[in-house]
């Protein structure tokens, strides 16, 4: 039985003390974690891009990606291409002949063309629907090459996952996160600046 | 996220661009006589970053629905196909990511880490659930969650869980949610985001494993259910605490309870607590000792808890990728004979000297002593407050929810005959 209250105030039970108490606290705790985490907050939301200077082309990159096939896909700046007609990144090492023929290829599916421009100059265009995001013509041109062919994670296919499944396993730490402004890290631009 | 690296990525960057220079300058571009034009190399823009604020502007509304069904219209149909909404928007257009049970890493990895930022929409989604708990109880869980949805709609018989393994498994959740903050907070890894059992069918695609671990939970949530969210969800763990000193939590009936048990066995969930009479007088002795007992015990609980995870903290470290692979370098050295891994390989053509690494890796491992004593203290802390909490008694009046557990699903309103009556009076000043 409650005696009445002389003073007309609500009736606040222990229990609902403590509960009060314990919103005011949670509220509190709650305001110092986002008003901590506000100074740690920028506007700009973040994308999965390769940086192809830290890429060591391990192939990682078309088995671990969630999506199948993979988001990452071979791209190339053809300001930095020499146009070879032995190019590193087309033709396998023990090629027969210098040609498109599929035996010569180093790509397992066929994804980069090969077309006579003039003189001894051939123009090598990647193929996306086909890309595979392997990094064997990567590997190539890295090697006997300019290095015009690299991965880059392509923003109309990745789903941009909180932690992406590749940067988990890249062993060279080359997946960062970029603003959502600048989503793409090209070799052409790097060279630009440079 | 890697901050233990970062030495080693600057050391590699430099070699490697180093390599990449040399070979950009091998064969010089072509000038072409022949007026021909290189195509520019495409650029496909990602989703727009308006449509992450739209994001949360849909998680504000629609949470604001869940609470007028829930409140308001005291209606379970309209719960239903909020979910059915939730399921289409946040889990299958959006594919799940990013979700608020995993911002709860970001918010970690932002708070500790200094190469991380954390977006401002990712902040909203943290923290919109949370506040609304606070207020509402956890209408987050009713309706919004696609995880939690996607549970609900497969619900198809659900059995009782014996309270004693309810209460087991329930510790889940406590030792997820400090493993998954402490990984997020040292750059490790995100747990939750890799373990999350529902992603694949939102996607359509993703591991053999993981496909199959969210076809168990979703076959196992037509009997038991809403297991991922009862006995897993790391971020439910903090809306149920949240839920517990809410402000305002739906009621099973409108008015008063009669208490005429026929909602007691509605709850799919066992959250329904029949009317207490509550200890009085002299039988409240032997349960203030035990309460002092347990509050006595509560520092040992907190230190047992700081030993245990000082023990594991060279297990829990090694999920750290640099220092497992500061391991396996050791390992190799040391001529066990151990296969070399990819990362193994990749680290020795860099060139970076060993003792650099392991000199990283002895870092992280004291952060993740640090990390794992609080990590343990917390799990026992928790565990000795829910001692503590189910030993104190309480008077109940009628039928109502454990506010931790109850997921305001709505499914209660239609058992009650009081609710019944209100919906029939509404009906006949509808039609009079």
């Amino acid at each position: 039985m409650q005696p009445e209250n002389m003073n007309n105030m609500p009736d606040t039970s222990r229990r609902d003390f403590l509960k009060k108490t314990m919103r005011g606290a949670a509220l509190l705790g709650l305001g110092t974690i986002a008003g901590v985490a506000t100074i740690r907050t920028g506007a700009d939301d973040f994308v999965w891009q390769i940086d192809p200077g830290k890429c060591t082309q391990c192939g990682q990159c078309a088995t671990h990606c969630v999506l199948t096939p993979s988001a990452v896909k071979c791209v190339h700046s053809h300001s930095v291409c020499g146009y070879c007609n032995l190019c590193g990144g087309y033709h396998q090492p023990d090629a027969v002949s210098l040609d498109t023929a599929a035996e010569n290829q180093l790509c397992p599916t066929g994804a980069i063309k090969r077309r006579f421009i003039e003189d001894e100059f051939y123009e090598y265009t990647v193929d996306e629907q086909l890309c595979i995001g392997c990094s064997k013509c990567v590997k190539g041109c890295a090697a006997f090459g300019n290095g015009s062919l690299y991965l880059q994670v392509r923003h109309d296919v990745c789903v941009n996952c909180n932690e992406c499944a590749i940067a988990r396993a890249c062993p060279s730490d080359a997946f960062v996160r970029v603003p959502v402004k600048k989503p793409y890290l090209f070799k052409h631009d790097r060279i630009k600046k440079a | 996220m890697r901050k233990g690296r970062i030495v080693i990525l600057l050391l590699s960057a430099v070699l490697i661009t180093a390599c990449t220079v040399s070979a950009e300058s091998r064969f010089p571009h072509p000038e072409f006589e022949s007026g021909y034009g290189p195509p520019r190399t495409t650029a496909p823009a990602p989703r727009l970053q308006m449509c992450e604020l739209l994001d949360v502007l849909v998680l504000a509304g629609v949470i604001g629905l869940t609470c007028y069904m829930a409140f308001g219209t005291r209606s379970r149909r309209g719960i239903l196909l909020t979910s059915v909404f939730s399921i289409m928007y946040f889990g299958f257009y959006r594919e799940g990511c990013v979700c608020s049970v995993g911002s709860v890493q970001n918010v970690a990895a932002a708070l500790f880490n200094r190469d991380y930022i954390l977006p401002v929409a990712v902040m909203y989604i943290f923290a919109i659930p949370l506040l609304t708990a606070l207020f509402f109880g956890r209408v987050f869980c009713a309706a919004v969650c696609p995880l939690g949805a996607l549970q609900d709609v497969v619900i198809l018989s659900p059995r009782k869980v014996p309270r004693w393994l309810s209460s087991l498994l329930q510790l889940i959740p406590v030792v997820y949610l400090g493993l998954a903050v402490l990984l997020a907070a040292t750059g490790a890894r995100f747990i939750i985001c890799q373990f999350d059992p529902f992603v694949s069918f939102f996607r359509f695609g993703g591991s053999l494993g993981i496909l199959l671990t969210g076809a168990a939970f979703l076959i196992a949530g037509t009997v038991i259910a809403r297991p991922y969210c009862r006995f897993v969800c790391p971020y439910g763990l903090i809306l149920g605490w949240l839920s517990r000193v809410c402000k305002y939590h739906t009621t099973i009936t409108p008015d008063e309870c009669i208490k005429c048990r026929l909602c007691e066995n509605s709850c799919p969930f066992d959250a329904i607590r029949p009317p207490e009479k509550g200890v009085t007088g002299e039988e409240r002795s032997p349960g203030i000792r035990r309460l002092t007992i347990l509050l006595l015990l509560l520092p040992l609980f907190v230190a047992a808890g700081g030993g245990i995870g000082a023990r594991l903290h060279g297990q829990i470290a090694l999920l750290h990728p640099t220092v497992s692979l500061a391991r396996q370098v050791w390992l190799e050295n040391s001529g066990a004979g151990t296969d070399t891994t990819i990362a193994s390989r990749t680290f020795r053509e860099s060139g970076i000297p060993d003792k650099m690494l392991f000199d990283t890796a002895e870092e992280l491992r004291g952060r993740f002593l640090t990390g794992s004593r609080l990590l343990g203290a917390f799990v026992g802390m928790v565990i000795c407050g829910r001692l503590i909490y189910h030993s104190v008694s309480r008077r109940r009046e009628g039928y109502t929810q454990d506010e931790g557990l109850c997921f305001v699903c709505g499914r209660c309103y239609k058992s009650c005959p009081v609710d019944g009556a209100r919906r029939r009076e509404e009906k006949n000043e509808q039609s009079a």
